[in-house]
């Protein structure tokens, strides 16, 4: 996948940014839209955004966990350690237990509107407080990855423009792969409503009947 | 709740049973977090589950959703400020007091009080109107109260080991401003969750 620059400590496998670093930058994005289906619902009261919403997360949550797997596969061979303490991993862990706990909400409700509108508010807030524990925190101690800390990392004057030639089109790629796959379970689940709705209908058409 | 804050503490004292020296700093602080995170969680779950029915929609009638998150926010944080601080003492009392600057802890106690209020009455909320709420609110809660918990921790670290207030200026505009930002989605959020 074209040259790369050489770095101490790095070298080739500096490559894995195509995967984890894209893959990460596409889950925070695919999260993003979903927390703007969130409010889009609170606004509107439309279930079909609760819908795109709720895939968005899932999405999201799936992209986060092939992040964690891509980086430990690298961190297995960079640092020695698939899984080191460091503050990044155990925020990322974090914030995979908050959109599992977003799923485990969805589940507790029988009511369509009620589960809807609730769950909207907790994924709100629950990106709100992603955002500073991927994004801040981590930033404010020294961790191990690259551009932390004085390590070498993939930053502005680090990757050049070789790499941003992969680099940029792999975000863009991963992002429309997670929409396509979104796509087609939103599809599934408008048209299992459909169907059910149908079938009361005719429930309710086989009654007037009698 | 008082009650459940010093039980609590003295279970501590008397699990670790060891001379109050050997404590090093880090487990005194972490626990100390940990019960005032454990005393937060089942003070503020009862907010909204233990209101009758029939009060829920008296209020819904009387007041705008506004009103009532704010006033259950300031009536969330006095409680957390009280226990924090009646177990702040006890706890120092019986385990002995390894920190040094007893006035930056007070402000950290003070911040965090704030934040877990307003975080946990949200989520009660949110806990409330589901079925099984007391699990819930537990997974629901802790997760989104993590990052606020480590900042805590950290900043009530540097309170101890007496560093100069500079250095925990990050520490403190970082707790504040996940404050802020809970506080106002509060705020907005609210009305969303009354009207069901």
């Amino acid at each position: 996948m074209g040259p790369v620059p050489h770095q101490p400590i790095l070298n080739e496998s500096i490559r894995n940014t195509y995967f984890h670093v894209a893959l990460w930058m596409s889950m925070t994005i695919m999260l993003f839209t979903s927390m703007v289906f969130s409010f889009k619902y609170l606004r509107s009261g439309l279930l079909d955004h609760d819908d795109k919403a709720s895939e968005f997360a899932k999405g999201g949550l799936f992209f986060g966990i092939l992040g964690c797997l891509t980086g430990s596969v690298w961190a297995n061979y960079t640092w020695g350690d698939p899984w080191p303490n460091d503050p990044k991993l155990n925020g990322a862990a974090v914030g995979m237990l908050m959109y599992l706990a977003y799923m485990l909400l969805r589940s507790s409700f029988e009511d369509e509107q009620r589960k809807a509108r609730i769950s909207s508010v907790y994924n709100i807030l629950a990106f709100a407080v992603f955002i500073p524990l991927i994004y801040i925190l981590p930033r404010l101690t020294d961790s191990l990855h690259p551009g932390n800390g004085g390590n070498p990392a993939f930053s502005s004057y680090d990757m050049n423009n070789e790499m941003r030639k992969v680099f940029y089109p792999a975000i863009i790629g991963w992002t429309l792969m997670g929409v396509w796959l979104i796509e087609l379970r939103v599809r599934v689940k408008r048209i299992n409503r459909f169907l059910r709705e149908r079938v009361a209908n005719a429930d309710t058409a086989a009654k007037v009947h009698q | 709740m008082l009650l459940y804050v010093v039980s609590t503490v003295f279970v501590c004292y008397l699990s670790f049973n060891l001379r109050r020296g050997q404590l090093t700093p880090i487990v005194w602080n972490t626990l100390f977090w940990i019960i005032i995170l454990f005393t937060a969680v089942n003070a503020i779950a009862k907010s909204f589950s233990q209101e009758r029915y029939g009060r829920l929609i008296y209020y819904y009638n009387l007041c705008s959703p506004q009103a009532i998150i704010v006033s259950k926010i300031i009536y969330n944080s006095l409680v957390m400020l009280l226990l924090a601080g009646i177990g702040f003492g006890f706890y120092a009392f019986v385990m002995g007091n390894p920190v040094q600057d007893v006035g930056l802890y007070l402000i950290c106690i003070l911040l965090s009080a704030i934040g877990f209020a307003s975080v946990l009455t949200l989520v009660a909320g949110i806990a409330s109107k589901a079925e099984n709420n007391a699990t819930l609110m537990a997974v629901l809660s802790f997760p989104i109260i993590l990052p606020m918990l480590l900042m805590t921790i950290r900043l009530a670290k540097n309170a101890m080991d007496g560093l100069d207030w500079s250095v925990s200026i990050d520490e403190i505009t970082t707790l504040l401003s996940i404050d802020l930002i809970v506080i106002t989605l509060s705020y907005l959020l609210f009305p969303f969750l009354w009207r069901s």
